[in-house]
């Protein structure tokens, strides 16, 4: 199980803070991919994944129990 | 407090600038951001932000980490508050202690620009009609185009 967060216009789109994906392994980009075809206007382009609470590359492995969050653009301070 | 903090109620600079106030320090530097009323001829009503709290308390601490590496002596304190924020409410604090001034102002404003960087922080602007998430049309540095 792969657990996802969604945060601000992601949260809003989604309809939900977070979700698990019954899946034991996947790429960060298929990770996009998937909430791409799963949430139409999501935006994958402009958006990072952290990984265990640290940005992730395209071709980074996540894995079972890992602990994931789409991050959109940040607009802090 | 925690030096490095995400927090719900209203922030409270002295404490921060407390907290990096010691015997070697011969400034500290206090930068508040608040909320503004108008944005190029929008009214802002109030502000909702959200954060990825324990990512963001540790982004935050990473900024002080990389202040520290780069002028050495500065104490680095950072709070960002969360939830709804009304006109003039502080959003986010940055105090900054050093032997020296020169460094207590670079530092404090490398701080702001990581932070909005970095930061997994959202600002949603309310508007007397409408609403928007900030940073929405923005990108990341890393992708080649300029953040907030």
């Amino acid at each position: 199980m792969i657990r996802v967060q969604y945060f601000a216009r992601l949260r809003e789109l989604a309809g939900k803070g977070q979700e698990t994906l019954d899946r034991e392994q996947m790429t960060v980009q298929q990770l996009l991919d998937w909430a791409e075809e799963t949430y139409p206007g999501f935006g994958k382009d402009d958006i990072q994944v952290a990984v265990n609470e640290e940005y992730a590359l395209p071709e980074d492995v996540i894995q079972s129990g890992d602990e994931c969050a789409f991050i959109p653009p940040v607009s802090g301070g | 407090m925690k030096p490095f903090e995400v927090v719900e109620a209203p922030i409270e600079a002295q404490v921060y600038s407390d907290y990096v106030l010691h015997a070697g320090a011969g400034a500290v530097t206090v930068f508040t951001g608040h909320v503004r009323e108008w944005t190029h001829g929008v009214r802002t009503v109030y502000l909702a932000y959200e954060a990825y709290v324990p990512m963001a308390e540790k982004k935050l601490a990473e900024i002080g980490a990389e202040m520290e590496a780069k002028w050495p002596g500065v104490k680095v304190a950072i709070a960002h508050r969360i939830g709804e924020l009304h006109i003039s409410d502080i959003a986010v604090v940055i105090a900054v202690s050093s032997p020296h001034r020169k460094a207590a102002y670079e530092a404090n404003e490398y701080a702001i620009e990581r932070i909005k960087e970095v930061v997994p922080i959202w600002k949603k602007e309310i508007w007397e009609d409408g609403e928007e998430w900030l940073g929405a049309q923005k990108k990341y540095p890393d992708k080649g185009v300029d953040s907030v």
